[in-house]
């Protein structure tokens, strides 16, 4: 579990980091994608990882160490809202971007 | 809780509520949107300055806390107003009500949507200062942002979209990066409540030390990225000078707001291991060093003004930057009065430039710029013409509203920048021992960035008001557009006069920045400690 996790955020992490320093920006943005679910399963990972626990307390009395940490989860949540919201706003400037200069280039010239 | 004040809330309350006005009324007559903007950034700024003055008269020590839904305070997010919170909060309510009466004349109906943007840039950045939460702080740096990459692309045009591109996905990579900080930090300690990490942090088993330490360092870069340290930096001359500009005079509190966020967190969560060395503090004094070096040769290499500009935040930040490197209270006392003032100057200069641009024909800007390359030896006066023409005074207005910038910037007497320098060389030799080889970088890095500053700003005001402004034609200034630049430089001005309390203030400020405890116990009371 662990080791699939962690070569699992590795690989995002580094084709991320790749895409990111091409040069197209259908390429850059591919790439911050990939390292936002990076950053996100890692987010996760930091609250321990337990399988099949519930984050929600369930009535009075109950054990909390038969359940997982529920705040990396709000996180991940917000952050995954936070990242769909700013690749939406990225895309529109891709998209002006390409009609003003003509090139998918990320400085707007070919070459 | 029994008595909750709300006033620590209203900063972000009041720039929300103008938004949803605003995107209700919508933009369609000008007079209105204006008028109801105009009186939310004095809504604003009374507010500020209300909260300012509140936390003022009350101790030093005092900490107001707002928790928000009233949860206790390490589960609940928390809103924790202290006099460094205050002083910001009231610097960025200044400088946005400068930016949107300035805008207010021609600058808004350039695009779309300017003061819903721009109202979402104050809710971000008072949100920033305000909060006591790492992960809230995450919120209001990424609603920050948004609104700025709404207001970095505000009129359009290549070179805007361009740069706004640059900017936007260097700040998603930092944005990630703070995520991955704020994880680790969760990991290791089990809260993102400030306070809590600052209690918490010392009790770290010596394993996990490492991990927490690697986080504080991520978040670090994300912080430094967004002060615009070098080499971290590269995003901003660009971004900056293609700006609209009241867009980036407002731009200039945000690189402070990642100055804040360092300094908030390394007093915190570092400062508890005595007089020794702190964690990357060095790194903090080189980084520094290395950025006030690089802003200031970028100062002498720039021709156009809203690229000094620039450079001239680089400086700042990288100012700042030695500042919290140095760790002892009286130079922070220096860097928090360098903060506001340079931030006001700052933006006071790229209003400038945008007014000096309406006054200049243009061919004349290419005459300045070009003087150096060519020479001036196609400048044949006409012997007939040259009767000494009358400066008018419109110009005369603009170019000492120019001189005070300049003197502002470059830290000379007797205004506030020379104050403020001379606060933090004056808080480095009075601290304890004798003068480190520290002392004597942090010394030189301030003298010669004045000086350079001095050269590049007197040099570019030689071109604009000697070499090429056109004598005798009458110059209109608007008043909507000179009174913002008047009014950001009054009040860097009225803050020399005032030096002595406003000193004593941040002296007492300072202090209680870095004794933490009286922090921790405010926001977590019977947390022992």
């Amino acid at each position: 579990m662990e080791l699939i996790l962690a070569l699992a955020i590795g690989v995002l992490t580094s084709s991320g980091v790749y895409l990111v320093l091409r040069p197209r920006t259908f390429q850059v943005i591919i790439g911050l994608s990939l390292l936002s679910y990076a950053v996100n399963l890692f987010i996760l990972s930091m609250g321990r990882l337990r399988m099949d626990a519930a984050p929600i307390l369930s009535g009075a009395g109950a054990n909390p160490a038969d359940y997982t940490d529920p705040v990396p989860q709000a996180l991940v949540l917000t952050a995954i809202v936070i990242g769909f919201a700013m690749t939406a706003l990225f895309l529109v400037v891709l998209l002006a971007a390409r009609g003003l200069s003509g090139s998918d280039h990320v400085d707007g010239r070919e070459n | 809780m029994d008595s909750v004040n709300h006033l620590a809330i209203l900063p972000i309350i009041i720039p929300m509520a103008a938004i949803i006005i605003n995107l209700l009324v919508g933009d369609s007559r000008a007079e209105r949107t204006i008028a109801i903007n105009v009186v939310f950034g004095i809504l604003n700024l009374g507010v500020a300055a209300l909260l300012f003055v509140t936390v003022a008269l009350g101790a030093a020590e005092a900490v107001w806390l707002y928790p928000l839904g009233d949860w206790p305070v390490p589960f609940g997010i928390v809103l924790v107003a202290d006099r460094l919170s205050a002083t910001l909060v009231l610097t960025t309510a200044i400088l946005a009500l400068a930016s949107l009466i300035y805008a207010s004349a021609r600058w808004h109906n350039r695009g779309t949507h300017f003061y819903p943007l721009l109202n979402a840039i104050i809710m971000g950045v008072n949100g920033a200062f305000l909060t006591g939460d790492l992960f809230n702080l995450f919120v209001f740096f990424e609603l920050l942002l948004a609104a700025s990459y709404g207001l970095a692309l505000f009129g359009g045009g290549r070179n805007r979209v361009r740069a706004a591109m640059h900017y936007i996905v260097i700040n998603l990579v930092a944005s990630s990066l703070f995520l991955l900080g704020v994880a680790l930090i969760y990991g290791t300690v089990g809260t993102l409540n400030m306070a809590d990490i600052a209690r918490a942090a010392p009790l770290i088993v010596e394993s996990d030390r490492g991990l927490f330490e690697a986080g504080c360092a991520v978040l670090g870069i994300a912080f430094l990225i967004k002060a615009g340290s070098w080499p971290l930096h590269f995003w901003l001359p660009n971004t900056y000078s293609s700006a609209a500009p009241p867009v980036s005079a407002l731009f200039s509190i945000m690189t402070k707001v990642g100055f804040y966020s360092i300094l908030r967190l390394w007093t915190l969560v570092f400062a508890s291991e005595g007089g020794e060395v702190t964690f990357a503090q060095h790194t903090l004094l080189v980084l520094g060093v290395a950025t006030v070096a690089f802003g200031s040769i970028g100062a002498l290499s720039c021709k156009a003004l809203d690229r000094l500009a620039s450079y001239l935040i680089i400086v700042s930040a990288g100012t700042l930057l030695l500042a919290v490197g140095y760790n002892v209270p009286s130079v922070t006392a220096g860097a928090i009065l360098y903060a506001v003032v340079a931030t006001l100057a700052a933006g006071a200069i790229f209003l400038l430039k945008d007014v000096l641009d309406q006054i200049l024909p243009a061919e004349s800007q290419i005459l300045a710029v070009s003087l150096e390359l060519y020479g001036d030896e196609e400048e044949e006066v006409d012997e007939d013409e040259e009767v000494s023409p009358a400066i008018p005074a419109a110009t005369t207005l603009v170019s000492i509203c120019f001189a005070i910038a300049a003197l502002m910037m470059a830290g000379l007497p007797p205004l506030s920048g020379f104050i403020a320098k001379f606060a933090m060389i004056e808080g480095a030799f009075a601290s304890e021992g004798a003068p480190t080889m520290a002392t004597w970088w942090f010394t030189a890095a301030l003298m010669l960035s004045g000086l350079l500053v001095l050269i590049a700003m007197v040099r570019n005001g030689i071109n604009i008001f000697w070499a090429s402004l056109p004598a005798g034609t009458l110059v209109q200034l608007r008043p909507l557009e000179i009174g913002p630049i008047v009014g950001l430089l009054a009040v860097c001005v009225l803050l020399s006069v005032a030096a002595g309390p406003a000193m004593g203030f941040l002296i007492e400020t300072a202090n209680v920045l870095h004794a933490p405890l009286t922090y921790t116990n405010a926001v977590l009371p019977g947390a022992g400690s």
